[in-house]
């Protein structure tokens, strides 16, 4: 076994590696850019190397420099995690001509199925099903109909230097593939001068699921079943589970012999991932093999009780699989949710900074996080905006459901971004509950974005509850403040109002050991928690279930976050609340008025003055976040009224920059 | 007898009523409480006892004899909030709006003369649209003895002002004179001289919202302290805030128990000031991780944001924080955040409040704007404040502190008690650059010989501990116990007696 070995990645995956190793007892290096000095995974390496600036190509992606950290740490092999060089074959022989080892397949098979013809023909060769297609061009609209009755309907007609949509059209019929030829020849003429179009099989609804294989250099090939990965957002993929709810065991049973063919194909080693796309009658094709350890591998690892990371380890080692098939463990239900530093409510901009408060739920056997930063550290604009990966396990996928909701309560970041209500929402949906899955969900469940709106929380008197027994816990506090007039000191009343989006709900407080009582709409809630005033996590039970949720006084208002909603409420007293409500709503202000810095940064250019008549399009100030200059421009004419922030200033989102009149 | 208590009953109904049910309804309409209501909402519930309800106005002229309304347009009295005692008036708008007339000018100079003699806070809720003009000289009057009152109890009771509809004119000058003001958004305003006047004498078009509203006064002026939504937010966040304050200027501030432990470590303080010196951070980050629960009041957040200010609790005890706010203008001193601190730290100075000072300051901000303004009379305001404040002064420099700003922000030099330093403080005339330049003025051609120049300058000089080595410094500080180290300090502090000189007052520079 090696003494020890390189991790040549960042972030969760390299603190991930770190973590099996030291288990094995194998010392860890890590290397790390200038920007990932005191990033986690830098701490917990036993050994730390700098390979250059922030910029991937000169750090994390300098073959050279990896080399050069091997070289005076001594580690014997790399890991290579994922992203980065992990299919990198070059880096591969360089390690391997360096007498080094490179815990990964062999140099064939990253370059085989690296490449995507080969990888197919390869499948082909290997009795893989692959999307039924016709590669060579077609000739005419006769011969395109010809084509698509063998592949069947539906099909997909692409032109040859497609992409981003343009010269895609779907036939489900002769007329429409015939129109459909026409149309996206003459758009693949027009957009890249290139009328050459081909016919794939057209997948309705797909999911995205894939094997996991391992193999050993001694030839065992073993599969260790699937992972669903269906839910993805623009090829991203956001949620995968192990299980998957949509196989059946001859399905499975197939895809696994096929995804153990395929790597036997190409001898190859170490963990890897067969990709396939499965339409809504279970036929499956094979999209592509990763020859690498894949993100969503814990999955895997919490469903069969393997270390990926170990037998890759060990396989690099030269160590034999010591299972059959037949012997892979499969027990429970395992999900995985990708925690991004991005804002979903404002389309997914990505987003970086500080973290303020950065509280992962706490793991426990069903709860695991895999995690590559600690509260103080920095999400930076040069990675991967993945913050962490929360994944969860039970006996059943509604366990595992449940335990994913509750640590997603918890799991508290504050100074960035993040998609905690996104992935709440997800796990909530009911396609995502009842399995009915698709890579198209997401896009199909929420074309406008995603918005607060589209998470509805569905047991308001929980957060009644807790903001009423906070309310009351604050009041008492106030009660004991010094001073007090003797013999007229403060009492707490029993009776509050919370206040929710204008509405009163009453309620009745009254202290018991270790909590409060919570009389609401006829129902008695016992609330008890240790909470304590300002933290961020209100830990506790309301009649004995366990409930967590984010808390945040902000003046007058409690905010709480739980099940992915976030609401404001206010507790005030009865006769407070009476008068309150006697006043007319204030209408929100008026912000159209307004250009609003839609990002934190640097406002770098005013373009205009006061008085200025500007055009819609205009461009009217530059603001710089993340390195990068956004151009604001008008979105209609108007008049500059007023500029609001001087150049040099340190934006916050939202902010108004111009007024116009 | 049994007549005579009726007969009161009906005259406390009538006189509760203010002005009747129409102008109570107009008052809504426009998203105002009314006088009572608002004493309701501030006040523990039941407290209040009100004086004065029988005042009626002395005035015949113009009819007035016909409109005569008990309590005259101000309902005065004192409660208690969380068991404490205050006087409070609030004007009432719906009677004659609320107007001042020299028997509502009596009524609140009765309150504030009783909070003198016990040493209780006094707390205006001001709505009034100004003198009562059919008194004349009698209204004015009026006003100069509430003026007369204000100065004689600032810095003996807490005084604090909420604005809630206008103030307009001399009557502005009663809230200036109180120790804070607060505003409601939309619903207040607060001006000299209001929009037709401007317009008449120097033609400029303005709503009475953009020349006195709330948002004004608490971004551009700095008149206000804190702007709120409503009424309703205005009054209990008062109450909230009130909770920092002593009764008077003998009393130590209120202790409230807390449960969070003055050993509490941050360990992600240790990463809050970035390698880049000229990179930002947030020093709210600092505040909100080392006060007791998270729990910072803080007072003009939109105005000269390039310095924080506000209280909180340490153990349970309120402090008064001052902080270099890196995020705007660098953290620079300019004339609007030397004024805004200055006057904090003479509040905290009158009432036996410790303040905590956190410096991060490359020095006073350059140019003509800030010269032609005034800047080192203003500049000399922070300075002369830091100097003369007897209570409880701890600093922490947690980056820059350059110059005179260094002086300026509560240094060893002028009494702090104790001055503790990060590990990442830089304590020196100028920047390493800067410096460098003028040193080595004859080398400026030579960018690589200045930048190593620079270097050795920063390691030779930007630390803690050049001035460490002097006693300017009294510690340096792992960032992530910094909670703990100044409650120890202000624990320690608590005993601690000094006094100035005797004089009849000093003489700020104004």
């Amino acid at each position: 076994m090696f003494e020890k070995i390189l991790i040549a990645n960042r972030g969760e995956i390299a603190c991930r590696v770190i973590r099996t190793a030291r288990r094995m007892g194998i010392r860890t290096v890590a290397v790390y850019s200038t920007a990932d000095k005191d990033a986690l995974h830098v701490l917990q390496a036993d050994e730390a190397v700098c390979i250059g600036p922030p910029p991937s190509t000169e750090s994390y992606l300098a073959i050279d420099r990896l080399l050069d950290a091997c070289r005076q740490t001594g580690a014997q092999a790399v890991h290579p995690g994922y992203g980065f060089l992990s299919e990198n074959a070059v880096f591969a022989q360089r390690l391997e001509e360096a007498g080094l080892v490179f815990i990964g397949p062999n140099v064939h098979a990253i370059t085989s199925m690296g490449d995507k013809l080969t990888s197919k023909r390869l499948a082909r060769q290997a009795g893989v099903s692959t999307v039924p297609g016709h590669a060579d061009v077609i000739r005419d609209a006769d011969h395109a109909v010809r084509i698509a009755r063998e592949i069947g309907y539906p099909v997909m007609l692409k032109a040859s230097a497609g992409g981003g949509g343009k010269g895609m059209r779907i036939a489900r019929d002769d007329d429409q593939c015939r129109d459909g030829f026409q149309r996206a020849s003459n758009e693949a003429r027009a957009s890249f001068s290139d009328e050459r179009v081909f016919i794939e099989k057209y997948i309705d609804e797909p999911r995205h699921i894939e094997i996991q294989v391992l193999a050993d250099s001694q030839g065992n090939t073993l599969h260790l079943g699937e992972r669903e990965c269906s839910l993805q957002r623009r090829h991203q993929k956001v949620i995968e589970e192990a299980p998957s709810v949509f196989l059946d065991p001859d399905t499975r049973a197939r895809m696994g012999e096929q995804a153990v063919a395929l790597a036997r194909a190409v001898q190859y080693r170490s963990a890897g991932t067969v990709e396939f796309i499965v339409d809504p009658r279970r036929n499956f094709y094979f999209l592509e093999m990763n020859t690498r350890l894949q993100v969503e591998h814990p999955v895997t690892e919490l469903v069969t009780g393997l270390d990926l990371v170990e037998w890759m380890i060990r396989i690099a080692a030269g160590e034999r699989l010591p299972l059959e098939q037949h012997e892979v463990p499969r027990h429970g239900w395992a999900i995985e949710a990708r925690v991004y530093a991005e804002d979903p409510f404002r389309g997914f901009l990505p987003s970086i900074g500080r973290l303020v408060r950065y509280l992962p739920p706490t793991e426990s056997p069903g709860v695991r996080v895999d995690t590559g930063i600690y509260e103080g550290g920095e999400v930076s604009m040069y990675y991967d905006p993945m913050i962490a990966k929360l994944i969860t396990s039970g006996a059943d996928r509604e366990e595992a459901i449940q335990r994913m909701r509750a640590a997603l309560n918890e799991f508290t970041i504050r100074g960035v971004s993040h998609n905690i209500s996104f992935l709440a929402a997800l796990v909530e949906h009911p396609r995502f509950r009842e399995g009915r899955l698709s890579t198209n969900l997401i896009a199909e469940e929420y074309p406008q974005g995603f918005h607060a709106a589209d998470v509805v929380h569905d047991e308001p008197a929980l957060l009644i509850a807790t903001a009423a027994a906070i309310h009351r816990r604050y009041r008492e506090r106030a009660a004991r403040i010094s001073g007090q007039l003797p013999g007229y000191e403060r009492t707490v009343d029993d009776h509050w109002v919370v206040m929710w989006n204008g509405q009163h709900h009453p309620v009745v407080v009254v202290p018991v050991e270790g909590g409060q009582d919570v009389h609401y709409n006829g129902a008695a809630y016992r609330v008890l928690s240790d909470w304590q005033f300002g933290q961020p996590i209100f830990r506790g039970t309301i009649n004995g279930q366990d409930v967590c949720m984010q808390v945040e006084r902000r003046n007058m208002v409690y905010r709480l976050f739980h099940w992915g909603s976030q609401v404001d409420v206010k507790v005030l007293s009865a006769r407070a609340a009476e008068l309150i409500s006697r006043m007319p709503l204030k209408p929100p202000p008026d912000m159209s008025r307004f250009l609003l810095s839609p990002m934190p940064g640097l406002l770098t250019q005013v373009k205009v003055q006061p008085g200025d008549e500007v055009q819609a399009g205009q461009h009217l100030v530059v603001v710089e976040a993340m390195k990068m200059e956004n151009v604001l421009a008008a979105e209609r004419d108007g008049t500059v009224s007023k500029v609001l922030a001087a150049v040099g200033d340190t934006l916050a989102v939202d902010q108004p920059i111009l007024e116009f009149s | 007898m049994q007549d005579i208590v009726r007969q009161l009953t009906e005259k406390r109904a009538a006189a509760e009523l203010g002005g009747g049910p129409q102008r109570i309804a107009a008052q809504h309409a426009k998203g105002k409480l009314t006088a009572r209501e608002r004493i309701e909402l501030l006040l523990d519930p039941g407290t209040f006892e009100e004086w004065d309800m029988f005042v009626e106005h002395r005035c015949v002229d113009f009819g007035m004899d016909r409109q005569s309304i008990p309590g005259d347009g101000v309902v005065t009295g004192y409660g208690t909030i969380n068991g404490r005692v205050m006087f409070v008036f609030s004007q009432d708008f719906t009677v004659l709006g609320g107007s001042l007339s020299e028997a509502h000018a009596e009524k609140i100079c009765k309150i504030m003369d009783h909070a003198m003699k016990v040493g209780a806070p006094v707390i205006g809720l001001n709505d009034s649209g100004g003198a009562r003009i059919q008194e004349g000289v009698a209204s004015l009057a009026g006003y100069a003895e509430v003026f007369q009152r204000n100065v004689l109890a600032s810095g003996v009771v807490p005084q604090i002002s909420l604005i809630m509809g206008p103030c307009a004119g001399g009557a502005v000058y009663s809230p200036a004179m109180t120790d804070f003001i607060f505003m409601v958004k939309d619903s207040s305003y607060m001006f000299v001289t209001g929009p037709d006047v401007v317009k008449t004498v120097t033609h400029e078009t303005v709503t009475a919202e953009e020349l006195g509203g709330a948002v004004t006064h608490a971004t551009r002026s700095g008149v206000a302290d804190r702007a709120f939504e409503d009424d309703g937010e205005a009054l209990l966040m008062l109450r909230r805030f009130i909770n920092y304050l002593p009764a008077n200027n003998r009393e130590p501030p209120p202790y409230r128990p807390t449960p969070d432990p003055a050993s509490r470590c941050e360990p992600s303080l240790d990463t809050l000031v970035p390698d880049s010196p000229t990179k930002p951070y947030d020093i709210k980050e600092l505040i909100l991780k080392i006060v007791d629960d998270t729990d910072f009041f803080e007072l003009q957040p939109e105005h000269a944001r390039n310095i924080v200010v506000g209280f909180a609790r340490m153990e349970g005890h309120p402090v008064g924080v001052v902080a270099n706010q890196p995020m705007v203008l660098a953290g620079c001193l300019d004339i609007k955040s030397s004024i805004k601190a200055a006057r904090f730290v003479r509040f905290c100075d009158c009432f036996n409040i410790p303040i905590i000072t956190l410096v991060d300051v490359p020095g006073f901000l350059p140019g003509t704007a800030q010269e032609y303004g005034g800047i080192i009379k203003h500049g000399a305001k922070l300075l002369y404040a830091y100097a003369e404040a007897t209570v409880p002064k701890i600093t922490l420099i947690t980056r820059k502190a350059y110059g005179g700003a260094y002086d300026v922000m509560a240094s060893k030099h002028l009494r702090g008690d104790v001055n503790l330093a990060w590990p990442s403080a830089e304590i020196a005339v100028m920047g390493p650059k800067g410096a460098v330049e003028i040193i080595f003025r004859k080398e400026l051609g030579d960018e690589a010989k200045i930048a190593e120049l620079t270097e050795e300058y920063r390691h030779k000089f930007a630390n803690p501990f050049i001035a460490g080595r002097r006693g300017f410094i009294d510690d340096v500080i792992t960032p992530r116990d910094t909670r703990q180290r100044v409650c120890r300090s202000l624990a320690m502090l608590r005993t601690k007696k000094l006094e100035n000189p005797w004089r009849k007052h000093g003489n700020i520079p104004l």
